[in-house]
């Protein structure tokens, strides 16, 4: 027996096995039972009446549009905001140092509840009052960083012939930026939507310390109706949700690298 | 010489912007006014009263809570992580590239989908919801950064050096303890301090996973805190320690990152 | 008797990965002391069958003798052989001492034993007093004569080392060669030595094993390998040399290059074809004269440093290169004259490429897993197993993949005075050899047709 456990560990690929059951058991078997809450009824038979709720359900809807909208905004601020500073960063002729990037990445691992409660701080000391604004603020506020450090690492990783090459064929300043630069740096660009859109639709909690509890997202719908036992009604709005992160990330090819990257500083 | 001004001003303004709220936090930390903005002069009373009487013993637990479920869930990732990276590593291309991508899943997903699920998994298997569903929650996503973190240490490592301890004698398992393990230490080192970081800052998992048997971590304190009141004037300290034990631990990993690629270079 | 005196016994074993065979049957016997290399380009299975001694992979079929024992199934850590690595291979968490100690901690030899015996490799290697150096802080010459004492201080029987200069620059290489020999001498210890180099190999070895497509082409000491290559193979791939069809008229007497020449082999039978080789040193270069054999113009003239080598055209086609310590200008008139001695006649490998082949109707043969239009033939039974026949010169490669009826890509490429021969290896996985006048590149995607006219089919 224990010569058999030996020859089974000698082989060393057999070590992925105890892994691949708790994958299998903790992230594969929950996804699927978020589907099968999702198309079934509470007596666990298949039924498409969840999703009926959700359409002809104005309110979640609307939260919905709603949380859609916030997110794009963010998105679209965090792009404009962010890749100015991504792209000064990885210029060497402005010799930032890496202290200073690692200062902008930073904030990505700081607990999502006390970079809201910051955002209350700074409207509270500003005496502004938190709503919509603070709600909007609030998420470019969290998730800017998310933004800078893919498009930092494309640009950052981008061959400097590439660009030498292009002023050598003539171009502007200008012209080596649009023609070149920017279309390069696209994947990171992609990345940094991914990385920023998906968190922004899917927070909950975030908003009702933001908003003093007037605006509610999707994300905190979510949350409500598992947390007072509508399970079924919650999976269909988590797989709505899963479904809308899929095709957002079928845009996106590189995300892979550029986010288990990020995973480290 | 002037865009050289305006690039830097830029950065400084953001940087401002993202630092200032957290550094209005820390500043007002050390002082008693209730109202933020006031400055009633320097005190550490907000501190000191954090620890100190009956009420606040049930802070002192989810602190304890914190950092017992941390140190767990980093041990076992680590753990499991290491063992798993070795043998993805020995996996056929195809095969490494399919575990590879159900390894990325948790940290692809949003973390309120990762919450659900599990969620959903703990009832339907009629788990109840405590300590040891937020334990093994908190290895699900964190075991996909430890296997990131020792993945490439194994990679960069020269093909032949397992073979020449066997060579020289070694068994297997010889092999495996004195050389490999040496090996990829900093990077399983690197994964149980992020596994520990994640697992401490995490919120939206633990929050589907934790139940409703009164048992708290930090975030579902601050959480609960702050949805009664906003930002009271107790959740000035407690951010400001969070914030800079994240910091240090960052810190830490950041500077081991450094120092490896420093000797790679070498 | 000859049984004990060889170490090692590499018996009828093959290798695969899958389909393909890494080695083929191999026989190999290693005598107590030798300096044995195998050598051979890249993917011909030197590197496997090494890896096949020390047990870091296992045969599929054979069995491996070492000092009398089967070892076939021994897992390296008990096999009585250290190897040398490529890229050195040592343990950068651990010191120069460390590294070598490695071993000999690992047979729980007392500390002062270890001492004494890292101390006594250190020296051997010439790296006294680098003990407590950190292995990233020596350059790769230092780096592989610790990894060489990493390997020594264990006493193996068999030392296995796997290209073990291919890392090192020119100079160092040189260097090392002598220390390799002179370590050889010294130790008493049988080498078995990984190489694609064919100096490195002439310079060191007792005996070369020649290999290629996972089998050895010939095995003999340097002297016997140079001047008597078994095939053309051999004579390519060892020093530069000409290769020529030609036609074994009779014994002694060889016809090539549209001459006939007196030589020294015989047994070949009469009007066989086979290949000959000349080497460029051997071919005598003179103002052309009565007694020139083969006449020619000089086409181009290159210093190489002791002599010039240069190639010189007959009006016939043919394209020899001569080395010579004189030079003729580029378009003189010159004469050639080969001795007897000095011409190897090979007998050829092959003369068609022949393939199993199956009838599929009266006009379409299928063989290389593709159906070819072939001359109409009746009176088969369509399914019938045929063998197919087709001459080198009558396989056309193209550019263009699409335009032929199967692909391939070019692996092996012989120049042959007035043209090439290709080895092209099809996606069928089975090799054809072309005979043409184009300049093709190894790794070359082609694309291969057979004019139906040319396709041979016999029963």
């Amino acid at each position: 027996m224990s010569r058999s456990i030996s020859t089974f560990l000698g082989k060393r690929r057999n070590w992925t096995i105890p892994y691949l059951l708790f994958l299998a058991i903790f992230v594969v078997l929950p996804l699927v039972l978020i589907v099968f809450y999702a198309f079934t009824d509470a007596e666990g038979n298949f039924s498409l009446v969840h999703f009926r709720k959700f359409m002809i359900h104005p309110e979640a809807v609307n939260t919905f549009a709603y949380s859609v909208g916030i997110a794009i905004i963010t998105t679209l601020a965090c792009i404009l905001l962010g890749y100015p500073a991504a792209w000064i960063l990885s210029q060497s002729r402005f010799n930032t140092s890496r202290t200073m990037v690692v200062l902008f990445i930073l904030p990505m691992w700081v607990n999502i509840l006390i970079r809201t409660l910051a955002t209350v701080a700074l409207f509270d000391f500003l005496h502004f009052p938190l709503g919509e604004g603070a709600l909007i603020f609030g998420m470019i506020y969290n998730f800017l960083p998310f933004m800078i450090y893919p498009i930092y690492n494309t640009l950052q990783k981008m061959d400097r012939s590439l660009i030498e090459a292009a002023q050598d064929l003539g171009a502007t300043p200008f012209q080596v930026f649009v023609r070149t630069v920017f279309p390069l740096s696209m994947p990171g660009v992609i990345s940094g939507i991914m990385m920023v859109f998906m968190p922004t639709i899917s927070t909950f909690a975030i908003a009702e310390l933001l908003t003093m509890n007037n605006i509610k997202l999707f994300g905190t719908t979510i949350q409500e109706n598992i947390n007072n036992g509508m399970w079924n009604y919650g999976a269909t709005l988590s797989f709505i949700m899963l479904i809308l992160i899929g095709i957002t990330g079928l845009f996106n090819q590189e995300e892979d690298n550029a986010s288990n990257e990020g995973g480290l500083l | 010489m002037m865009t050289k001004y305006l690039a830097k001003g830029y950065l400084w303004l953001l940087l401002i912007l993202l630092y200032s709220p957290i550094l209005i936090i820390m500043i007002f930390s050390f002082t008693e006014a209730k109202v933020l903005g006031n400055w009633t002069g320097f005190s550490t009373k907000l501190y000191t009263s954090l620890f100190s009487g009956g009420v606040r013993h049930s802070l002192v637990s989810a602190l304890w809570n914190t950092f017992t479920i941390a140190m767990i869930a980093a041990t076992v990732s680590t753990l499991l992580g290491t063992m798993a990276a070795i043998g993805i590593y020995n996996l056929r291309t195809r095969t490494r590239q399919a575990v590879g991508f159900v390894n990325s899943i948790p940290m692809l997903n949003p973390d309120i989908i990762t919450g659900v699920s599990l969620f959903l998994l703990f009832i339907s298997l009629g788990i109840s919801q405590g300590f040891v569903t937020v334990v093994l929650a908190h290895i699900t996503f964190c075991t996909p950064y430890v296997v990131l973190s020792v993945m490439p240490r194994l990679k960069y490592m020269n093909q032949n050096v397992y073979e020449a301890a066997l060579d020289l004698g070694a068994t297997p398992f010889q092999a495996l303890r004195k050389v490999i393990l040496p090996e990829i230490r900093p990077g399983m080192i690197s994964g149980f301090i992020l596994a520990f970081t994640l697992s401490i800052d995490d919120f939206a998992v633990t929050i589907f996973t934790i139940g409703n048997e009164g048992l708290e971590t930090l975030s579902t304190y601050i959480y609960a805190d702050a949805r009664k009141g906003g930002l009271t004037p107790e959740l000035r300290p407690l951010s400001t320690i969070i914030f800079v034990t994240v910091l240090v631990l960052l810190i830490i990993i950041n500077k081991r990152a450094e120092k490896a690629n420093a000797n790679k270079r070498t | 008797m000859q049984k004990s005196d060889n170490i090692i016994r590499v018996e009828h074993v093959s290798k695969y990965f899958g389909e393909k065979a890494a080695l083929d049957d191999v026989t190999l016997y290693v005598r107590k002391g030798e300096f044995v290399t195998l050598l051979g380009p890249s993917g011909c299975g030197k590197t496997t069958l090494l890896r096949l001694i020390a047990g870091f992979q296992s045969a599929t079929e054979g069995v491996i003798t070492i000092s009398g024992q089967v070892i076939t199934e021994t897992p390296p850590h008990k096999r009585p052989v250290n190897t040398v690595f490529q890229k050195y291979a040592l343990f950068p968490h651990l010191n120069v001492f460390n590294n070598i100690a490695f071993g000999l901690k690992l047979k729980k030899l007392p500390a002062a034993t270890i001492a004494k015996k890292v101390k006594q490799a250190l020296k051997m290697v010439g790296m006294t007093d680098y003990e407590y150096r950190d292995v990233d802080s020596l350059s790769g010459g230092q780096q592989q004569r610790v990894a060489i004492a990493r390997a020594i201080v264990n006493e193996p029987e068999v030392l296995l080392l796997d290209e073990p200069l291919a890392a090192l620059d020119l100079k160092m290489r040189k260097d090392m060669q002598l220390e390799l020999k002179e370590m050889h001498k010294s130790l008493g210890i049988t080498f078995v030595y990984v190489t694609h180099d064919q100096e490195e190999a002439l310079t060191l070895s007792d005996t070369i094993a020649v290999m290629s497509e996972g089998r050895i082409q010939q095995i003999g000491t340097p002297v016997d390998i140079y001047n008597e290559p078994i095939n053309s193979f051999v004579a390519d791939f060892i020093g530069e040399s000409n290769i020529l069809n030609g036609t074994m008229v009779k014994d002694h007497l060889v016809h090539f290059a549209g001459q006939t020449f007196e030589c020294v082999d015989e047994g070949f039978g009469e009007d066989v074809p086979v290949d000959v080789v000349v080497r460029p040193e051997d071919i005598y270069i003179f103002e052309l004269s009565d007694a020139a054999i083969l006449q020619g113009i000089v086409t181009s003239s290159v210093f190489k440093g002791v002599h010039y080598e240069m190639m010189v055209q007959t009006p016939n086609g043919y394209e020899f290169m001569v080395h010579d310590y004189h030079t003729f200008e580029v378009g003189q008139e010159v004469g050639l004259r080969v001795k007897p001695a000095d011409i190897h006649v090979m007998k050829k490998e092959r003369i068609t490429n022949t393939f199993e082949g199956k009838w599929i109707d009266p006009t379409h043969v299928e063989f290389l897993g593709t159906t070819f239009e072939c001359k109409e033939m009746q009176g088969i039974e369509p399914g019938t197993k045929v063998t197919v026949e087709v001459d080198f010169n009558r396989v056309v490669l193209e550019d263009n993949e699409e335009d032929g009826i199967l692909t391939g890509d070019v692996k092996f490429i012989l120049y042959k005075g007035n043209h090439y021969h290709l080895t092209v290896f099809t996606d069928w996985n089975e090799d054809i050899f072309v005979d043409t006048q184009d300049v093709w590149d190894d790794g070359d995607r082609v694309g291969i047709s057979i004019a139906p006219e040319y396709i041979r089919v016999i029963k």
